[in-house]
């Protein structure tokens, strides 16, 4: 889209969406020139394009955009300077002091006329009915040259050579290649590719995929996804759309875009998916979302995206979207649509009678990591407040609670500590338990751009995940440890260095307590923690082990990133606690490019823990016995608070089960599914007498539930996201909720049928409560954030603009803590009954349980959960790629179909967990994490056997899931 | 035992395990308070009446935290 916003020197609008053409460059030198007579005054190692584009001159450019190294390979970009021969290409050309640069003279304009014609008479000149009509920089860049006619005429005996004409002279013409339109989302129509290759840069450059590359020398070049007979589905393309969003041109163009026109404006706002919290512009022709393009000042993404944000988000209109409020009397019961007041009424009716007959504590509620910060405060103020107990919880706690529980011991503050720019300052990476190319694509793309830079990488994970080879992209060293020994391999890091010496003892001297560090010193000094004495039971090579711990410790900025195949652990907590002694012990805390980087699942998960969610904490993790921090509450919300804990949700479903628990209010989750051992779920839900869903979808919980209060989509309400970087990000309204009401509404109506007497009109106004009522909150305002963009708490008077990185001059809690950290294997082990150990994950195109994901176009890359296994394992198995398999744990079994891989060790197996007809969770256990119960969901000791098809289970439980899901019509 | 029991044995047994590898001579008392930080009355109470009964397949460690918790708290 055109721009017309001038940057000015001073009082530039802080989010112009101009083109600078080349990246900015960071020198603290300047170098001083003229433009066009203006004087400019740049980093050394600016382009003179971008120069000028600071001086609000546009020099026209085709090759060149600012999220790209320049290429110079159009020559449209050509400029006059003075005391140089010929006409230098802008984009190419860095600035030197006292330069005097032409940007339009005579010359210029006569040979970028020239260039244009070149390039217009190889271009339909379907302009009218192009997709990109109003929004291609070819058109644009043909009005600013003053291009009028284009002067190359065919010779009389053979037409011009061309690439858009299917015929010529009734014959097939040989340069033609038809329209690819093989991926869901966009087409590639290579007969308007101007051959600029910006598509093959940002594929390489952003993205890190290396999927594009140009085919053909000269007039047959031509841009190709994969190898010779690929298509862009078939190609190793990931769909992150960064390509389509460089294309200069219609030839990739989105297919909504194709379908419904060029969109009107923009409302930047945040993807509601995974944890990078990306920044994405909602482009919009009435309440229509056009497409979601990737937001350049997004400072988590930086103008990137992944195909979930990106392309995803048809789910928001599925049919299977229920927009009315249902009730029934019993689950067995087909549900009856009601009016909003007759279930509201149903639904507090129902809470407020099961709290008279077994008492105050007997119901409680469950905040989604997917709502806002807003919606899950009031959830969480309902319960404390106006349910009167502290029975609240998030789902959360199956995946990062150990997080919260490990750095508040060891530094003070249950966040990660630095922001995601601070990659691009590391100089040796280790990835734990994280599958960040699936998991937070974004982040990952991000990582790569660094290593190939020349940063190194640990990988430690059961799996060989892609980034332990992926193009241009290589491990330092692949840990593959047996699932369940994350805490021994780890300590065996610290082990080395300890024993040889190469810890950070003034860091630790200065901010960690001495006493401490001497006593775990002498604890990972034990022979027992060598990698040699560890080998056996974590299979990991004791060499590979002591060169990774050598070049952490010694290889510059080391940083940590993991993600929930640390949590998920029954020593979860006491993993998170021995990555913040191995940051501690190598001084890699405090400053850009180190630290300690928990990769949260879910969009929300860290404001979920901020807002206090968790049964023991108010907002800002405080704890429900602290009197001072009720009081604040209690004054604010006029209501006396529990000073006990409440039940955590395996806590809820064990007294369900037990009969003391008989009332739960489960805003956008699906515990059915995401939680370990289904039967016991699913046995504690029909325990109870009142499960109120809120959801988009009859979800599978909903099978169990009473009342169903349908919920909207981010597009259709206001809020904030807090991101992994605890970064607090908008999210914008764009179009009207189809339910009627927004999620916080919703809430704020079932509280008021309770007797609250809540009169928010606004999500802004809760802001303003969480920010008066918690410290770490204390700045933050909806104006702030306008201004700002965004911002990272702790936001208050000390760091009024946020903090990016935590932990600068010292640790939050004072002194660092050292903290033992001694191996116990999970009681979880593999015998002859169950010989195999299964782990879970995710992939790239879907996401959590799948909900959103599995409807949406993105079911052409995963359209069901596979079990990986190892050829041998699968050979003594009788078991062949493609089989259907059984896959049975102590607490069920399931079957699923096999995919022989050595991306796995033999004895290890592998699922996702996106489908429900699968449910990999009926196969996990409730092992949990010694001090938070997060569920161990990253072990569990299996069996695999071929078997003919789904299981009895699976078929009992979609016929189950049919009858519950039936909807009475309609009374006339 | 019943389930459930068995259960917050396990559970109290965890947390136990981990901080008998705690340095200090307090292990109990961290026990004891983390019990108290994060279970739910009518989980403790459960542990309680499970220790009265004998305190069946509790660590040593986990049974005198439990004893902790029966000294009454201001
Ligand atoms: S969509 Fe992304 S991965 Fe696919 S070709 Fe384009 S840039 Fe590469
Ligand atoms: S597909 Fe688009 S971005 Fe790629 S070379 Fe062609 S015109 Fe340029
Ligand atoms: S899913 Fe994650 S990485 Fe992908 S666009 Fe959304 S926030 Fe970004
Ligand atoms: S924009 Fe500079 S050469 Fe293409």
């Amino acid at each position: 889209m055109k721009d017309f916003i001038i940057p000015g020197l001073d009082g530039a609008p802080a989010f112009s969406d101009r083109d600078f053409g080349t990246p900015a460059r960071t020198s603290q030198r300047t170098v001083t020139l003229t433009i066009d007579g203006f004087p400019v005054t740049v980093p050394e190692g600016t382009s003179v394009m971008r120069a000028s584009n600071t001086l609000g001159i546009a020099i026209p450019k085709l090759c060149a955009t600012d999220n790209l190294e320049a290429w110079g390979s159009c020559r449209l970009c050509a400029v006059e300077i003075e005391g140089r021969r010929g006409t230098p290409a802008s984009c190419t050309t860095p600035v030197t002091e006292g330069m005097v640069v032409h940007t339009q003279t005579p010359k210029l304009h006569k040979l970028r006329k020239g260039v244009m014609e070149l390039y217009i008479s190889d271009h339909p000149l379907d302009c009218l009915t192009c997709a990109a009509n109003g929004d291609c920089e070819l058109q644009d860049m043909a009005g600013a040259v003053g291009l009028r006619e284009v002067r190359y005429e065919a010779p009389p005996q053979a037409p011009l050579a061309n690439h858009f004409l299917r015929r010529q002279d009734g014959d097939a013409n040989p340069q033609f290649i038809p329209k690819d339109d093989s991926n869901p989302y966009f087409t590639y129509d290579p007969s308007k590719c101007i051959v600029c290759s910006r598509c093959v840069r940002a594929c390489e450059e952003v993205q890190g995929t290396f999927a594009l590359t140009i085919q053909g020398r000269g007039f047959d070049s031509r841009v190709s996804a994969g190898m010779a007979g690929d298509s862009f589905l078939s190609s190793d393309c990931v769909s992150c759309g960064a390509c389509v969003q460089a294309c200069p041109t219609a030839t990739l163009q989105e297919k909504s875009v194709i379908e419904i026109g060029t969109p009107d404006r923009k409302v930047v706002t945040t993807c509601a998916y995974c944890g990078v919290g990306c920044s994405f512009e909602a482009e919009m022709r009435g309440d229509t979302v056009v497409r979601m393009t990737p937001w350049k000042h997004g400072k988590a993404n930086r103008g990137h995206s992944c195909v979930k944000g990106r392309f995803a988000w048809g789910y928001a209109s599925h049919g299977d979207r229920i927009t009315a409020p249902m009730i029934r009397e019993r689950i067995t019961d087909p549900w009856e649509v009601v009016t909003w007041d007759e279930a509201i009424t149903f639904a507090a009716t129902r809470l407020r009678d099961i709290q008279a007959r077994h008492g105050v504590k007997s119901i409680g509620g469950i905040t989604s990591s997917r709502c806002t910060n807003e919606e899950t405060y009031l959830v969480q103020k309902m319960i404390r407040a106006v349910f009167g107990n502290n029975n609240t919880d998030t789902c959360a706690r199956v995946c990062h609670s150990p997080t919260g529980y490990g750095l508040g011991r060891a530094f003070g503050t249950s966040a990660g500590t630095q922001d995601f720019d601070s990659v691009e300052h590391t100089d040796v990476v280790i990835v734990i338990g994280a599958n960040p190319t699936d998991g937070h694509p974004v982040f990952a793309s991000r990582l790569k751009k660094r290593l190939r830079e020349g940063a190194r990488l640990i990988v430690i994970d059961p799996r060989r995940i892609d980034l332990v080879r992926s193009p241009h992209v290589e491990a330092a060293h692949h840990l593959p440890l047996r699932p369940g020994t994350n805490v021994a391999v780890v300590t065996a890091l610290a082990h080395v260095i300890v024993t040889e010496g190469l810890y950070d003892e003034r860091f630790i001297r200065e901010r960690c307590d001495w006493d401490e560090f001497q006593h775990y010193a002498e604890f990972v000094a034990q022979d027992r923690h060598s990698p040699e004495a560890i080998a056996l039971l974590t299979g990991v090579d004791p060499q590979d082990l002591r060169a990774a711990a050598r070049l952490f410790a010694t290889g510059g900025n080391g940083a940590i990133y993991y993600g929930l195949g640390v949590t998920e652990h029954s020593q979860g907590s006491t993993t998170v606690m021995a990555i913040a002694n191995l940051a501690m012990l190598t001084g890699n805390l405090g400053r850009p490019g180190v630290g300690v980087n928990p990769l949260r699942g879910q969009n929300n998960v860290q404001g979920a823990c901020d807002m206090g969610s968790f049964p023991h904490e108010l907002p800002g993790y405080r704890h429900v016995s602290q009197d001072a921090t009720r009081d604040v509450f209690e004054r604010l919300w006029g209501a006396v608070l529990d000073k006990e804990p409440g039940l955590r949700i395996p806590n809820m479903l064990d007294a369900a089960v037990e009969g003391t628990f008989k009332g739960l209010y489960v805003q956008g989750e699906d515990i059915l599914q995401s939680d370990p051992d289904t039967h016991h779920v699913a046995a504690g839900l029909a325990a109870m007498d009142c499960v109120i869903v809120q959801d988009l979808f009859l979800n599978e919980t909903a099978n169990y539930a009473h009342v169903f209060l349908p919920g909207c989509t981010f597009l259709e309400k206001d809020g904030t996201f807090t991101n992994a970087e605890r970064r607090i990000n908008r999210v914008r309204k764009v179009m009207q909720p189809l339910n009627g009401f927004a999620d916080w509404e919703v809430t704020q109506l079932l509280a008021n049928a309770m007797g609250a007497g809540w009169a928010y009109t606004h999500p802004a106004q809760v802001m303003d409560e969480i920010a008066a009522t918690t410290p770490s909150f204390a700045g933050v305002s909806y104006e702030l954030l306008e201004e700002k963009g965004s911002v990272q708490w702790p936001c208050n008077e000390l760091h009024p603009e946020g903090t990016p990185i935590m932990h600068v001059d010292g640790f939050m809690r004072g002194k660092g803590r050292f903290i033992v950290t001694e191996y116990v294997a999970t009681e979880e082990r593999t015998g002859p009954r169950f010989p195999l150990l299964l782990t879970t994950g995710r992939i790239l195109s879907q996401y959590n349980v799948g909900a959103q994901t599995r409807r949406t176009a993105n079911t052409v890359w995963h359209d069901q959960d596979v079990l990986e296994i190892h050829p041998h394992d699968a050979e003594v198995r009788g078991i062949k790629d493609g089989d259907w398999v059984r896959l049975a744990s102590r607490a069920g079994d399931t079957s699923l179909r096999a995919l022989l891989t050595d991306r796995v060790s033999p004895g290890v197996v592998y699922t996702t967990f996106h489908h429900p007809d699968t449910q990999a969770n009926v196969i996990t256990t409730d092992f949990s994490d010694w001090a938070t119960n997060c569920p161990e969901y990253k072990v569990t000791a299996v069996q695999v056997a071929l078997t003919n098809g789904p299981s009895d289970w699976q078929v009992d439980y979609a016929r189950q899931a049919d009858l519950s899901r039936r909807v009475l019509p309609a009374a006339e | 035992m019943s389930a459930d029991a068995a259960k917050l044995v396990r559970m109290a047994n965890q947390i136990a395990t981990f901080f008998a590898s705690q340095p200090g001579d307090i292990q109990a008392e961290e026990v004891a308070a983390h019990l108290k930080a994060f279970w739910e009355p009518r989980m403790l109470t459960a542990l309680l009446a499970h220790a009265d009964a004998g305190g069946a397949g509790l660590s040593p460690l986990a049974l005198r935290a439990v004893e902790r918790l029966r000294v009454p708290t201001a």
